[in-house]
């Protein structure tokens, strides 16, 4: 079979002590940073990319993969245990994973989340080996025409999973492609949007962009907020469930994972939509919806499976088409960009060492984790009680070095502060940064394929729906406007976020 | 204040904020040449997001007004003189010390550290960086944070410089 071959080369690149050594230290970096609360993947993986400039390519995305991941995992024992997100992903877990914990049922909860998200990251890791060849010889009939309305349709999805009002998170994207036109035009040459500021000529870095809106935004957020975190003091219990517990968690389990592998390949999905289409699934399917909210074990085996499948399977749009399905992705781009490789259908024909080295090393990833977690447990809930007082000057320590290494400059550094102020006011008037991001990402690649097109079809307009695949895309794209609009949609999604 | 308004003039702000970078970047998309639909210039694109910018702006600004108006209420809350009566009215001196004030010792600590880095080098931009922004928690005392700030500062010598060989200076030049 070609896949098993596929998958050898994939061993073969990542069973060295180097490579493995970086997988393990990316899904420790990664769970630390799932485990505190106020600390995102999207600003520890900008923070931490300086590291990975020196590093061989591979060794580079494995450990970024890795705590991409790893802060899914890590989330849940803070939610688990105090109540709080690690991560946003993990808001469902709270629910009834505390509601456990006070029960008496901690070390169960996690356990059985630790095992969920093994089940799911296995799965997700086959369904990204299987599909990953077709999807790239699938791809490589896409032109100009296809890659634009790809990306509309991402764009579109994004702002239709997004939460909050559909019209702002609209005017956010094109915000962020605005953002992204900033610099020297490639065609023509012209700088714009630099009013001047040679700094600007080569736009603005990702990195800075990310760490001011996600990093630096945040602790000013959470300054605002007295420090109001419970550290847990119950016992944690047995971590292994009973076969009682086990029975009850399977199915659950399992349909997390399907739909979380499914969301995660939509454009804007990922983990976070997984989490809480999940729970909504369980309690709608459950023999008595009012046991959730009170320690069911459903609502945490469903949604910690489904957010991991998610995290994995989003890496489909990248490694396939080069597109950046959410941040994460967007940041996995610039990494990739870094080290000289152009994220695309080529890549698996051109390095597949690279290609399905990444793939497999998921999988360890996910060993790691288990391993790593359940043992670890009692480190990560001392971690829990250090006060934010004394965490937030560490991460402005990480964000300012890191932004500053970048281009040795001082300039990005006050810009990634000004992204950080307004970042806080996106979060006072109620606008969510993420469809901001994936707009910037996207801007210049959709504008590059848009003038492509456009000079290829000699200015008609009408090649983006003449061709049937564009026409496809843009269709979807369509309906799910459509779908938007008609109210009894509109409603489910606002229930979706709502209250799961 | 009615509580009611608050979600209302989020949504005005944000829409009347969209409006007024989509003007900026059509004003700056428009020193580019345009060009044709064939062969786009550098303000095509910028010059429609623009556009798409204020269309957006003032669909959530309409919106959010006339939502106010279907629930009776007085459309006149969001003339310009009103919007400012609210708005001082919830940045209150308590806001200015809770918000303002954290958030301006995060800003002065970050650019101190961007100031001070090429020419103190990283000790010492990392102790002004962790003791000024360290300030903005309202439970900071000088006895935690200058140890954590000279802690941090030999840590981050150590990572950064010795460990991953980032060319950074670590003492004035």
């Amino acid at each position: 079979m070609e896949l098993f071959g596929n998958l050898g080369i994939g061993f073969d690149a990542v069973l060295t002590l180097a490579n493995l050594g970086y997988c393990f230290l990316g899904a420790l970096l990664g769970t630390l940073i799932g485990v505190l609360p106020g600390l995102g993947p999207v600003a520890t993986i900008a923070m931490l990319l300086p590291i990975t400039y020196g590093l061989p390519p591979l060794s580079a995305l494995i450990m970024l993969a890795g705590i991409y991941y790893g802060a899914q995992y890590g989330g849940s024992t803070t939610a688990i245990l105090v109540n709080l997100p690690g991560e946003s992903s993990s808001v469902v877990t709270c629910l009834d994973g505390y509601a456990m914990a006070r029960q008496g049922r901690a070390g169960v909860a996690l356990g059985v989340a630790a095992l969920g998200s093994f089940f799911a990251g296995t799965v997700a890791t086959m369904i990204i080996a299987a599909a990953a060849s077709p999807l790239a010889e699938f791809a490589l009939k896409f032109g100009p025409a296809e890659y634009f309305s790809l990306m509309l349709l991402g764009l579109v999805a994004a702002v239709v999973l997004a939460q909050g009002d559909f019209f702002k998170a609209l005017a956010m994207v094109a915000l962020g492609l605005v953002l992204g036109s900033v610099g020297t035009d490639v065609s023509s040459g012209e700088e714009r949007f630099t009013f001047g500021i040679p700094e600007l000529a080569d736009g603005i870095s990702f990195v800075v962009l990310s760490m001011g809106l996600f990093g630096i935004a945040e602790i000013i957020v959470n300054l605002e907020h007295s420090d109001k975190r419970e550290v847990f003091k119950q016992k944690i219990g047995s971590l292994l469930p009973t076969r009682h517990d086990l029975k009850a968690a399977a199915k659950p389990a399992l349909r997390g994972t399907l739909l979380g592998s499914v969301l995660g390949i939509l454009p804007g999905g990922g983990a976070v939509l997984s989490s809480f289409t999940s729970y909504t699934l369980e309690k709608r399917l459950a023999a008595d919806p009012s046991r959730f909210g009170k320690g069911a074990i459903e609502g945490v085996a469903g949604p910690e499976a489904a957010n991991n499948a998610g995290a994995q399977t989003s890496f489909i749009p990248l490694l396939v088409m080069g597109l950046p399905s959410n941040a994460v992705m967007a940041l996995m781009v610039g990494a990739m960009m870094i080290h000289g490789i152009v994220p695309g259908p080529q890549i698996m024909s051109e390095r597949p060492t690279l290609f399905w080295g990444l793939i497999v090393s998921m999988w360890i990833g996910n060993v790691f984790l288990i391993l790593l977690n359940m043992p670890l447990i009692g480190i990560w809930v001392r971690l829990l009680q250090v006060p934010y007082r004394l965490l937030y000057p560490i991460i402005l320590v990480f964000c300012c070095v890191g932004i500053y290494s970048i281009n040795n400059s001082a300039f990005d550094v006050g810009l990634a502060l000004v992204f950080g102020l307004a970042g806080y006011l996106f979060n006072k008037l109620g606008c969510e940064p993420a469809p901001l991001l994936l707009g910037f990402v996207l801007g210049p690649m959709m504008e590059e394929n848009l003038r492509r097109a456009m000079l290829l079809a000699r200015g008609d307009a009408t090649v983006f729906f003449t061709r049937p695949i564009s026409a496809t895309l843009l269709a979807l794209a369509l309906a799910l406007i459509l779908l938007l609009a008609s109210p009894t949609a509109r409603k489910t999604r606002e229930e979706a976020f709502r209250e799961a | 204040m009615n509580p009611l308004f608050l979600p209302k003039l989020q949504d005005f702000l944000s829409g009347v904020l969209f409006c007024v970078v989509g003007a900026v970047t059509i004003a700056a998309a428009s020193q580019h040449p345009l060009g044709t639909a064939m062969r786009m210039g550098a303000g095509y694109f910028p010059l429609f997001l623009g556009v798409l910018l204020v269309v957006f702006g003032v669909t959530v600004a309409t919106r959010t007004m006339l939502k106010h108006l279907r629930q009776g209420q007085n459309i006149g809350d969001f003339s310009p003189a009103r919007l400012l009566r609210t708005l001082r009215r919830i940045v209150d001196r308590e806001a200015v010390r809770k918000i303002v004030l954290p958030a301006a010792l995060v800003g002065v600590g970050v650019l101190a550290f961007a100031g001070l880095l090429g020419s103190v080098g990283l000790l010492g931009a990392i102790l002004a960086l962790v003791v000024i922004s360290g300030a903005a928690h309202h439970e900071a005392s000088w006895r935690e944070l200058l140890p954590l700030g000279a802690g941090l500062a030999v840590f981050g010598v150590g990572v950064f410089v010795w460990g991953l060989g980032l060319p950074l200076p670590v003492l004035p030049t």
